[in-house]
């Protein structure tokens, strides 16, 4: 469930574009008019009518994408992080909605919490945003929270993320429990007597640079337990963030026997591996780790095929200080909002490894699809959640350029090639470059 | 500049600064390097025969030996290198310091940076440090081990030790032996010992043999008996803190002794042996093979002296072209 800011709706028309939505099967250049925030008409020289006209001639026009996995920070770290920069951050990004994780301070476990963040999102936020509540209290593992008062409240899901639920039996209850709160439960996979001490992947980079391993078992291990509770259960499940090879094959195996489980990945662990660590940058550092060539394929194939159904920036920013020391210091996790498409389209669509279509597809309607969001469209009647995009802008990642409170992005200094360049959220324009 | 009256002009502008250049890890030096650097430590050995051991080459410089960790081997061998080339040097440890009021390690850099020093050379417990100082000063850094990822001066001085007891590195075998997985002085002396062309065996329990090392060039062996093959024992220290109760890695000391121990018994008449030291005698090492002639435990120590020196001379007088001063020190 998406809580809408409460603000005037716009009128527009968005001229010359090429319109790609991939699951409407519509692909070609049309005008799109906009009137109160709805999607009135797709045709050839639609009447401007006063409306605000964007000129979209040599950019696609898309459905919006959705975020299913972004740190806002708020409550506790509003330095790092609020409703409005996040918000405005994911805007730039060609976000039309985004889900916000409840590992704040304090946590997002109690209907109290839930509802003083709804509010403050229907007054500040830019775009929809959906939160998800706690499964257990103070993600402490040990005690479920009100899944059904939260759900009432208005979570749009449930998660303990940062942290594995490590009881199986109290991952069981929360399954069984989801049924009469709101699906999903969307799990963070990790082992932690494994992971214990890890700073990166274990394997050949981490045994030459001497950090101490946090094995691709320690995720898989976690997501088979994961999956076999949600098939004997029957309640539906989301893998958060996967980046081992295994977890992936656990996943597809799953789904191919009908368990309803889906995945998600995020834009570092589809384009880098452990490899890039050896720079010990600390932006190189996030939870899970940056795993093998081996994982990153099959990451993207698993993309490619379905099996993981939705793009997650894993958004998380941390302050300047916090990163600017040793590796092993640093905090986990990366910026992603601003970046996501960019550098996904930069290195896997041009070089022709993942079709545009189906990148649209996993970042607009499969995350939507997770959370039984309604799906973002290029359509008459629809509401308007757009974004237009240049796919020949070429843009160097900067500190300055970002609108996230915190400039933690692993793509510092890269050089990427597309960007969007427009969105509408909710019937709003809510960014235009 | 062009204001600068041409007269005065050499009074006013010290000469253009070299790039800078550090020593972090074994991974940046090639062979060349290497030999350079213990071309350079041969001479600064023969500088310390003599009775007046303090050679002018670096007045005026300034090293700040920046010390996170508790250290008598290296940070003693740092700041007498230092002092026996005439150097001013500094030295703070982390306790006492305002490290101890939590002040970050960027924070202590820039304090630091404003002496202009020459020379930084840091030990930290975290692997990454010495590049942040790098980032953070203008000074050539020496990293004295950050965390488990390097100790490049113990590996030089290992190398340098090898290469004048056995006459040579290349195709020689050495075996090191314990606990690789915390020990920044086996990867850094694994990759020295590979680009000089020796070849390397790690023998210790599995659970202390990082997963993937191989790729570093070493075979592995979790027997004791295949010491016996190499030229060199190479025996690492077993840290106390790992073995607390818990962490498993082997499931006591007494068993770890028992199986990997290096006792007079598990190594050849004649077989060369060495440790970084601190040594725990008893646990890695028998006080028996510690204290015998052919091990070269002593004669490490010495060589870290010459090394070190030669370390901070290469970096100040910037590369190549210092090959040919070591001859000449004596009237530099």
């Amino acid at each position: 469930m998406l809580v809408a800011p409460n603000r005037p709706l716009d009128d527009l028309v968005i001229r010359g574009a090429r319109v790609l939505d991939p699951v409407e099967g519509v692909d070609e250049r049309l005008d799109v008019r906009v009137d109160g925030g709805v999607i009135t008409q797709l045709g050839a020289a639609a009447d401007a009518n006063g409306h605000r006209v964007l000129d979209g001639d040599g950019l696609v026009l898309a459905p919006a994408f959705v975020d299913p996995h972004v740190h806002l920070r708020t409550p506790g770290r509003e330095d790092e992080e609020d409703l409005v920069s996040g918000t405005r951050a994911a805007a730039a990004g060609g976000y039309c909605a985004i889900l916000a994780m409840p590992n704040t301070d304090p946590v997002v476990d109690s209907a109290a919490v839930l509802g003083s963040l709804v509010e403050r999102a229907r007054r500040e936020a830019e775009i929809p945003v959906g939160f998800l509540a706690a499964i257990t209290k103070g993600q402490s593992g040990e005690e479920l929270t009100e899944m059904g008062e939260l759900a009432e409240a208005g979570a749009a899901g449930f998660t303990d993320d940062g942290k594995p639920v490590r009881e199986p039996g109290l991952l069981r209850r929360a399954l069984q429990y989801s049924a009469v709160a709101r699906p999903p439960v969307a799990l963070h996979c990790e082992e932690p007597t494994l992971s214990r001490g890890g700073q990166m992947h274990e394997g050949v980079t981490s045994a030459e640079l001497g950090f101490g391993g946090y094995p691709s078992v320690a995720e898989s291990l976690m997501v088979v337990r994961d999956l076999a509770l949600a098939e004997y259960e029957g309640r539906p499940l989301h893998l958060l963030h996967l980046s081992a090879r295994e977890s992936v094959e656990a996943l597809r195996q799953a789904r191919t026997a009908g368990v309803a489980a889906t995945g998600e990945v995020t834009p570092h662990h589809l384009t880098e591996t452990d490899e890039a660590v050896r720079s010990l940058d600390p932006n190189l550092k996030m939870n899970p780790p940056l795993r093998a060539e081996g994982d990153r394929l099959a990451l993207i194939e698993a993309l490619r095929d379905g099996t993981i159904a939705a793009v997650a920036t894993d958004h998380a920013p941390h302050a300047r200080h916090e990163k600017e020391v040793p590796f092993e210091s640093a905090p986990f996790g990366v910026t992603g909002l601003e970046t996501a498409f960019s550098v996904l389209h930069t290195r896997l669509v041009e070089p022709g490894v993942l079709p545009l279509e189906t990148l649209l597809e996993r970042m607009s309607a499969g995350p939507a699809g997770v959370y039984g969001l309604e799906r973002p469209r290029v359509a008459v009647g629809a509401e308007a959640n757009l974004v237009l995009l240049d796919l020949s802008a070429t843009w160097r990642v900067e500190e300055t350029g970002f609108r996230s409170r915190s400039v933690n992005s692993w793509l510092l200094g890269a050089t990427l090639r597309g960007r969007p360049v427009a969105t509408v959220a909710a019937g709003r324009l809510v960014f235009a470059a | 500049m062009a204001d600068v009256h041409p007269l005065i002009r050499d009074e006013l502008l010290p000469p253009e600064r070299p790039p800078r250049r550090h020593l972090i890890s074994i991974a940046d030096l090639s062979r060349e390097e290497v030999e350079r650097l213990l071309g350079l430590a041969r001479a600064f050995a023969r500088s310390l025969d003599r009775d007046v051991k303090k050679l002018p080459t670096l007045r005026g410089r300034t090293v700040v030996n920046l010390f996170y960790e508790s250290s008598t081997r290296t940070s003693s061998s740092f700041e007498l290198a230092a002092k026996r080339l005439s150097a001013d040097v500094m030295s703070i440890k982390a306790a006492g310091s305002a490290v101890d009021k939590g002040e970050s390690l960027k924070d202590t850099a820039l304090t630091i940076g404003c002496y202009d020093p020459d020379v930084v050379v840091i030990r930290h417990p975290e692997i990454g440090a010495p590049h942040l100082v790098a980032r953070h000063t203008g000074a050539h850094v020496v990293n004295a081990g950050d965390g488990k990822h390097q100790h490049p001066t113990q590996a030089l001085l290992d190398l340098y030790t090898i290469d004048e007891e056995l006459g040579g590195v290349e195709n020689l075998h050495v075996a090191i032996v314990g606990d690789v997985l915390h020990s920044r002085v086996a990867r850094s002396l694994i990759q020295g010992l590979r680009l000089m062309g020796a070849s390397v065996t790690l023998v210790g329990p599995p659970p202390l043999i990082p997963r993937g090392i191989e790729a570093m060039g070493c075979e592995v062996s979790h027997e004791i008996d295949a010491v016996r093959e190499a030229d060199v024992v190479y025996v690492l220290r077993m840290q106390k803190e790992r073995m607390q109760a818990g962490a498993n890695y082997v499931p006591s000391l007494r068993e770890y002794t028992a199986r990997w121990g290096v006792t007079p018994e598990r190594i050849r008449p004649g077989q060369r042996v060495m440790h970084p030291g601190p040594m725990n005698r008893g646990v890695e090492i028998d006080g028996e093979v510690a204290d015998a002639a052919n091990a070269l435990i002593e004669r490490q120590v010495r060589s870290g002296l010459a090394v070190r020196m030669a370390v901070l001379y290469d970096l100040l007088t910037h590369g190549p072209v210092a090959v040919a001063a070591p001859e000449t020190l004596e009237v530099a």
